[in-house]
């Protein structure tokens, strides 16, 4: 039977998957894929703790910060299709270099 | 302990994430990703959450996915091969990843969360009715808010990536040209 805990220690694990795409990877759609990972993990440990209290605002703020997500998803490839016209290329550290 | 679905799930949605992050080609990236989107709205179902978990599959599954797919069609195919990858860098990732998780889940461990909350099989579930109430009297300035924010945000998008005019689109496609015949 699963409990809270287990829960948080899956949390834990996204989180740390996400860090470890964030730090490694250089390619800036990756790097959106990591933010949502860790964005999911936050979600789960929201609902997780509504389900463990019992409280319902839990879930009310999981879907605020779902739609939330969608909405920074949308303007994060709306930037990265603005740098690829700008510099045919994705690469943040190419971008770096190229600032100017 | 955990029961076999918890497990199950759990290595379906670590497992696409981390293939999400390491995929060769990015196409198979972003369905990984839809793939791990699923998994967690199976533990929000796990969690007797419904409406949360029927949010994220139209949400993440189908309205993030596509995006990021699309996106990922538009971005010229050659550009995401040139990232150049530190065997180092990968390395130390992996070390922060493993510290994190280690430490973390040492504290957890520890943490006595488990003595505060009893099983999630005896005590009641929340109700979803409570939040579309919440959602309608408490929350309602929140949800407007993040109307307008969506709506914000839709907008901000579409005029970032919207083209210019005709002459510079054929501006455009000349620029990429003489940049094709530099590379070539």
């Amino acid at each position: 039977m699963s409990e809270l805990l287990d829960f948080v220690i899956l949390s834990m694990v996204l989180v740390a998957v996400g860090i470890y795409g964030l730090v490694v990877k250089r390619n800036a759609i990756r790097m959106l894929f990591s933010i949502e990972i860790i964005a999911n993990a936050a979600n789960l440990l929201l609902v997780a703790f509504s389900r463990g209290l019992p409280n319902a605002q839990g879930q009310v703020v999981a879907l605020f910060s779902i739609a939330i997500a969608a909405a920074e998803v949308a303007v994060g490839l709306g930037l990265i299709i603005v740098a690829y016209r700008l510099y045919k290329e994705i690469d943040v550290a190419e971008l770096r270099s190229m600032r100017g | 302990m955990a029961d076999p679905v918890f497990i199950a799930a759990a290595v379906l949605t670590v497992g696409t994430a981390i293939i999400a992050l390491e995929a060769r080609e990015l196409i198979y990236g972003a369905i990984s990703l839809a793939i791990s989107m699923l998994g967690i709205a199976g533990f929000f179902l796990l969690l007797d959450a419904p409406f949360v978990a029927m949010f994220q599959i139209a949400v993440y599954v189908g309205a993030v996915a596509v995006l990021i797919i699309f996106t990922v069609m538009l971005v010229r195919t050659q550009a995401l091969f040139t990232t150049k990858e530190d065997k180092k860098r990968k390395g130390a990732g992996i070390a922060l990843m493993l510290i994190i998780m280690s430490s973390l889940g040492a504290l957890l461990l520890t943490s006595g969360l488990n003595g505060q909350f009893g099983d999630f099989n005896t005590s009641p579930a929340v109700d979803f009715t409570e939040i579309g109430e919440m959602m309608l009297t408490y929350y309602a300035p929140a949800l407007i808010i993040l109307g307008l924010t969506l709506a914000g945000s839709v907008i901000a998008a579409l005029a970032l990536a919207r083209r210019e005019s005709i002459s510079g689109e054929e501006e455009e496609q000349e620029e990429e040209r003489r940049h094709h015949e530099r590379t070539t």
